[in-house]
């Protein structure tokens, strides 16, 4: 019930994912963070299983970093995410991953981006792109109300309906979520969306 | 459903008088939903010779960097193009390599050989070669296309005629097909000059 989305805005590119580490019927934790910052102007956020994902996006993340100290110069998104691709297709009749990427980056030249990367190593580039069982909501949601060239605060707002969406009609609903941003100044965390928060331990 | 519905794809190819069209629809999907709508499955490998891939999209991304790669090769070492023979033939070598794990594609090659003389040809997955002389089809909208080009093909048209028969049989077989649609894209290729052309169907 792995619920991520993004969406490519006015010189920005947001992504949110659902914050809960499940293991068959049990919620391990509440606040697992699946958008990984790949480096200063690229996030990746992954869903998929727990192994797989935590393995492969730090695979590339070191990558993406090793480049840059090679070369001087960082990875564009869109080499990142051809790199990214080529890694899954590579190991796809190997060892497959089980991890569902979205790959959110700016560039100077290019602006913002967002590119879909699937588990079976599909790529394409997406001005809004979702996975998992929230995708049925949150894709819906988007093909109403996205246009291009949003504002920040109207894309905040189309992620919250988007949340909310998802709260409402989906069974297992992941009650909270992360969202993060990227435009030219950085890759951020921008906001979490809450409904249960992780209890300390009870003290007597 | 098969693997090779997993995405979805219509292809044509089909031969006019000294020119051919190839054309595609635009759906990139994942089994029942729809991903995107700008997906691109018709590559230029040179200024003569165009390669459209159905079935699967990783299968044909891969595939397509490979043809790529082995082209720009040949291009060093004999200083010229490809002719489109010799293309389909390398695209069945490739192809039959990977017999017992075969790319889940069906590859459709379209060019102008010696003396600008129009070559359409299709292959299945692993790499069996139907030479055509007037038009082939390939995707899960297959036997619509069939019986469309069947009924509207004419020898010897000229591009403009071509675009419209090659369009009309397009998009009416893929609005029998669930899997495929969402507009098409047309390329009308003749000596001097390649006509590129979207086109709007039903959107759905």
């Amino acid at each position: 019930m792995e619920c991520v989305f993004g969406l490519v805005g006015n010189g920005f590119a947001i992504v949110a994912a659902d914050t809960s580490a499940v293991h068959s019927i049990l919620v391990h934790k509440s606040n697992e963070d699946k958008i990984m910052v790949l480096d200063s102007h690229k996030l990746i956020a992954a869903s998929g299983e727990p192994g797989d994902r935590v393995h492969f996006t730090e695979y590339i993340q070191k990558n993406v970093a090793l480049y840059q100290f090679r070369n001087g110069i960082p990875l564009t998104t869109a080499a990142a995410a051809n790199f990214t691709r080529g890694e899954l297709a590579t190991a796809l009749r190997k060892n497959p991953y089980s991890v569902n990427i979205l790959l959110a980056g700016y560039d100077k030249e290019t602006g913002p981006s967002l590119y879909y990367i699937d588990y079976i190593a599909t790529l394409h580039k997406v001005d809004k792109g979702a996975f998992g069982y929230g995708s049925y909501f949150s894709l819906s949601m988007m093909d109403r109300h996205f246009h291009s060239g949003m504002s920040l605060e109207e894309a905040v707002d189309l992620v919250d309906k988007c949340i909310i969406e998802i709260r409402t009609r989906l069974v297992v609903a992941p009650p909270n979520f992360v969202i993060k941003i990227v435009d030219k100044d950085g890759a951020r965390e921008y906001a979490w969306r809450e409904s249960i928060k992780d209890m300390s331990v009870i003290s007597s | 459903m098969s693997i090779f519905e997993y995405n979805g794809s219509a292809l044509i190819a089909m031969v006019g008088k000294n020119c051919f069209a190839i054309a595609s629809d635009r759906r990139l999907g994942v089994q029942l939903q729809t991903i995107a709508t700008d997906f691109q499955r018709i590559y230029k490998i040179h200024d003569k010779v165009f390669l459209g891939l159905s079935g699967l999209g990783t299968d044909a991304q891969t595939l397509y960097q490979r043809l790529v790669f082995r082209h720009k090769l040949y291009q060093l070492r004999e200083e010229r193009d490809m002719k489109p023979e010799t293309f389909a033939s390398l695209v069945s070598a490739l192809l039959y390599e990977k017999r017992f794990g075969p790319y889940f594609c069906q590859p459709v090659i379209a060019g102008l050989g010696d003396e600008d003389k129009p070559f359409i040809c299709t292959m299945d997955s692993i790499g069996a070669k139907e030479l055509a002389k007037d038009f082939v089809v390939a995707g899960t909208a297959s036997e619509s296309l069939y019986g469309a080009c069947e009924a509207m093909f004419r020898p010897d048209m000229e591009p403009e005629e071509l675009f419209e028969i090659v369009s009309q049989a397009l998009l009416s077989s893929v609005d029998r097909d669930c899997l495929s649609g969402w507009g098409g894209h047309v390329y009308v290729v003749t000596p001097t000059e390649v006509r590129e052309r979207i086109l709007k169907g039903r959107m759905d």
